[in-house]
C-alpha cells in the first residue's frame, strides 16, 4: 500500500466519522444513535490502524484494538443494556429546528477548517487534511451536547466528543504515548460506569431521564 | 521515597476504606492516611529545599518547588478536613442522610481524589497530569450527588458534563502541545515531559502553542471555575457534603490552576515576548472577580455564597499569573496557599453552622456566637479574613498583587478594587446576622471539630503577620520557574 493511497483511504475514513457525527446530531430513536456512534467508533479504530501501518508504527495496533473494544463493542453494550434495564429504548425525542442545527453544524466545520489552515500547513504527515475534520467532530460533539435534553443522548454527544479527540491525536500526531492513551481510555472507562450509575440516580429520583426536569439548581432573583 | 510514600498512602488508604469505610474506626483510619500523607509530603519538601529540583522514577516524576509548595497544602489541607469530616459525616451518619455504603464510599472516594491531586502535582508528564485531573473529578462527582436528593443529582450531573467537557478541551490542548513537542522531539513520550518541554520551549512552534493555550484555558478554566466557565461550581460546593466543598474549593481548584500556569509557562517561552497569553488570562480573573463579586449579593445559600467567594479568589489568583513579575507571582502563589487555608477553615464552619440549624438557608442561621462561640467566631474570623482584613494573610497577597497591578497595569485597578470592595459588602452584611443575635428556636447543640478551624486560623495570622524565611525562599525559587 503506497502513502497516496493509504491517505486516500485515512481521508475517507475522515470523512465518514464526520458523516456519523452529523448523523448523532440529527438522529431520534436511541438505538439508531448507539448504532451511528458504535460505527463511528468502528471508522477511527480503522484509521488509527491505517496510520500504524503506513507509517509502521506498531504502538497504533494496540491503541487501535482499544479503540475497537472500548467504543465500538464495550460503551455502545454498557448503554444498550442501560436503556434496555430502564425502559426507554421506544423513546423518540422530539427535536426543534434540525434544519438550523444541521447550518450551525456546518458553519463550525468550516470554523474548523479556517481554525487549523495555519496548522495544517505544518504537518508533513500523511493525514495532515484531517486535523479540521477532528477538530469539528469535537464541536460537533459539543453542538450535541447543548441541543439535546435527555441524559443518554448527552452521554453519547460526549463520547462522540471523546472519539473526536481520539482522531486529533492520531491525525495531528502518531498517537499519544501508549501511557497517555491508555489512562485516557481508563477514565472513559470509569465515567461509563458513573453515567451508568447516574442513569439509575436521575430516573429513580425524577422518574425519567429527561434533563428539563433538572432545573431547580438556578440562581433566584 | 518520600515521594512513593506520598503517593501511597493515600491509594492504600483509599483501597482499605472501600472495605472497611462504615466501621467504626473508618474516620479514623482516614485521619491517619491524610497524616501520614502530609508526614510524607514534608519529608519530600525537605529534600527539595535542600538539593532542588528532583528527577525520579525513569523521568516519571518531577519536583520542584512550584509543585512541592502545592503538594504539601494539599496534604495538609486534607488532613485537618479528615478531622473535621469526622465528627461533620458522624453526623451525618446518625441523621439518615448518608447510608452504610455511602459512608464506605465516601471515604474511599476522599483518599482516592486527594491521591489524584497528589499525581497531578508531583506528575513530569503532561498527559498523566491530564488524565489525574479526570481522575478528581470523577472521584468528587459521585460524592457531589451523595445525599441522592434531587438537586443533590442535579449538582453532580452539571458538575459531571461541563467538566467532563471542560476537561476534554484540555485533552485537545495536550495532543496540541504534543504535536508541537513532536517537531522538535521526534516520535515517542519525550514530547510530553516538562523537564524537556521547558528546555526547547523556545523551538515550539508558537501558532499551535497559541492554540493549545486557548484549549488549555477553557479546560483547565472549567476546572478552576472562571467565568464565564463557573457554572457547575456553585452547585457542586453547596449541594455535596462540606468536606467535600472544602477540599473542592481549597485543593481542586488550586490544583487545575496549576496545570494552567504550567501550561502558560511553555507556552509563553514558543511565543516570545509580548505577553498575549497574560491579558487572557488577566481578563478571565478580572471577569471572575466582578461577576462573582456581584452575585456574593445575592445569594440565600451560606455554601452557595462560598462557593461564589471562591470563583472571585481564583480570578484574583489567576490575575496576578496573568499580570506575571516578581511581585504579582510571588502574590499569586502566597494568595493560593492563602485562600485555600482560609476558604477550608471557613467551609468548616459554614458546616457545622448549617449542622446546627438542619438547613443551609442562610436566612434561618442565627445567633451563632451565643449558640456555639467557637462556630461563630470561628466563621466571623474566617470572612474578616477571606474578605482581606489585616492582619489575616489575605491581606498581604491581595496588597502585593495590587501593588504589581498599580505599577504595570493601572488601568484595571479600578475594576479590582470595585470587586474586592462588593465581595467585603457582601460577605459582611450577609454573615453578621448570622453570627450575632439571640438563639433561635431551631438551634440545637453540636459536637463540632474546632480543632482544624483552630489550625487554621492560627496559620492564617502568622502568615499575615510574618513569612517564615524558607516559605519565602520556597516562594522565590518557584518565581523563578515561573518566569
Amino acid at each position: 500500500m503506497g502513502i497516496s493511497l493509504a491517505a486516500q483511504i485515512y481521508s475517507v475514513l475522515a470523512a465518514l466519522i464526520l458523516l456519523t457525527s452529523f448523523g448523532l446530531l440529527v438522529q431520534r430513536r436511541i438505538y439508531g444513535l448507539l448504532h451511528i456512534f458504535a460505527w463511528q467508533g468502528l471508522f477511527l479504530s480503522v484509521s488509527t490502524a491505517v496510520v500504524g501501518y503506513s507509517a509502521g508504527l506498531h504502538h497504533l495496533y494496540i491503541s487501535a484494538i482499544l479503540t475497537l473494544t472500548l467504543k465500538v463493542f464495550v460503551l455502545p453494550y454498557i448503554l444498550y443494556t442501560l436503556i434496555h434495564k430502564l425502559k426507554i429504548h421506544k423513546e423518540v425525542e422530539d427535536l426543534v429546528n434540525i434544519p438550523t442545527t444541521m447550518l450551525i453544524g456546518i458553519a463550525l466545520v468550516i470554523f474548523s477548517y479556517y481554525l487549523t489552515s495555519p496548522i495544517r500547513e505544518l504537518s508533513t504527515f500523511v493525514t495532515r487534511s484531517t486535523l479540521a475534520v477532528a477538530l469539528a467532530t469535537v464541536m460537533l460533539g459539543l453542538l450535541m451536547m447543548i441541543t439535546r435534553k435527555k441524559a443518554v443522548t448527552q452521554i453519547v454527544g460526549f463520547l462522540s466528543l471523546e472519539n473526536g479527540l481520539f482522531f486529533v491525536a492520531t491525525s495531528a500526531t502518531y498517537g499519544m504515548p501508549l501511557v497517555v492513551e491508555l489512562g485516557v481510555a481508563l477514565d472513559i472507562l470509569i465515567a461509563a460506569f458513573i453515567f451508568g450509575i447516574f442513569f439509575f440516580h436521575i430516573s429513580t429520583t425524577f422518574d425519567s431521564l429527561d434533563l428539563k426536569e433538572m432545573e431547580k439548581l438556578k440562581e433566584e432573583d | 521515597m518520600a515521594l512513593l510514600m506520598v503517593l501511597g498512602v493515600s491509594l492504600v488508604a483509599a483501597l482499605l476504606l472501600a472495605l472497611a469505610g462504615d466501621r467504626k474506626y473508618a474516620p479514623e483510619i482516614n485521619i491517619f492516611g491524610s497524616a501520614a500523607t502530609f508526614v510524607a509530603s514534608l519529608a519530600l519538601a525537605m529534600e527539595v529545599y535542600e538539593k532542588g529540583p528532583m528527577i525520579a522514577g525513569g523521568n516519571f516524576f518531577f519536583v520542584d518547588a512550584f509543585s512541592v509548595y502545592l503538594t504539601v497544602l494539599t496534604a495538609f489541607v486534607s488532613a485537618t478536613t479528615a478531622i473535621f469530616s469526622r465528627r461533620y459525616m458522624r453526623h451525618e451518619r446518625s441523621h439518615g442522610k448518608v447510608g452504610k455504603s455511602g459512608m464506605k464510599f465516601y471515604h474511599s472516594m476522599f483518599q482516592l481524589f486527594i491521591f489524584a491531586m497528589l499525581l497531578a502535582l508531583l506528575t513530569n508528564n503532561v498527559g498523566v497530569l491530564w488524565i489525574s485531573m479526570e481522575l478528581a473529578t470523577l472521584a468528587t462527582v459521585l460524592l457531589v450527588s451523595l445525599y441522592r436528593t434531587p438537586s443533590a443529582i442535579e449538582a453532580a450531573w452539571k458538575y459531571f458534563i461541563l467538566c467532563g467537557v471542560g476537561i476534554a478541551l484540555a485533552l485537545f490542548g495536550t495532543v496540541l502541545l504534543y504535536f508541537a513537542a513532536e517537531k522538535v522531539f521526534g516520535e515517542g513520550s519525550q514530547g510530553l515531559l516538562w523537564t524537556n518541554l521547558t528546555r526547547v520551549s523556545g523551538r515550539l512552534d508558537p501558532t499551535v502553542m497559541s492554540l493549545a493555550f486557548i484549549f488549555f484555558m477553557v479546560g483547565y478554566g472549567t476546572k478552576v471555575g472562571l467565568v464565564p466557565l463557573h457554572n457547575w461550581l456553585p452547585d457542586a460546593h453547596s449541594e455535596g457534603p462540606t468536606p467535600i466543598s472544602a477540599v473542592l474549593s481549597g485543593l481542586l481548584l488550586n490544583v487545575a490552576l496549576y496545570a494552567l500556569v504550567r501550561c502558560k509557562v511553555l507556552v509563553d517561552g514558543a511565543t516570545g515576548s509580548g505577553n498575549k497569553t497574560g491579558y487572557i488570562m488577566m481578563a478571565f480573573g478580572l471577569l471572575s472577580i466582578t461577576v462573582a463579586s456581584f452575585s456574593l449579593l445575592r445569594q440565600k445559600d451560606i455554601k452557595r455564597l462560598f462557593a461564589y467567594s471562591s470563583i472571585e479568589h481564583m480570578g484574583i489568583a489567576t490575575f496576578a499569573f496573568g499580570l506575571g513579575g516578581h511581585v504579582a507571582t510571588f502574590g499569586a502563589l502566597l494568595h493560593m496557599l492563602v485562600h485555600s487555608l482560609t476558604k477550608s477553615a471557613i467551609f468548616f464552619t459554614a458546616g457545622h453552622a448549617s449542622q446546627m440549624h438542619s438547613t443551609q438557608d442562610m436566612k434561618s442561621i442565627k445567633g451563632l456566637i451565643k449558640g456555639n462561640p467557637m462556630v461563630g467566631w470561628g466563621l466571623m474570623l474566617g470572612v474578616l479574613a477571606i474578605a482581606g482584613m489585616p492582619p489575616f494573610g489575605v491581606f498581604t497577597s491581595e496588597f502585593l498583587i495590587l501593588t504589581a497591578a498599580m505599577k504595570s497595569v493601572p488601568y484595571f485597578v479600578p475594576f479590582f478594587l470595585l470587586g474586592i470592595a462588593v465581595a467585603f459588602a457582601a460577605l459582611f452584611s450577609k454573615v453578621m446576622p448570622m453570627v450575632f443575635g439571640e438563639v433561635p428556636a431551631n438551634q440545637s447543640p453540636l459536637r463540632a471539630a474546632h480543632l482544624p478551624v483552630v489550625i487554621h486560623m492560627a496559620l492564617m495570622l502568622v502568615l499575615g503577620i510574618y513569612l517564615p524565611t524558607f516559605l519565602s525562599n520556597w516562594f522565590h525559587a518557584a518565581v523563578e520557574i515561573l518566569r
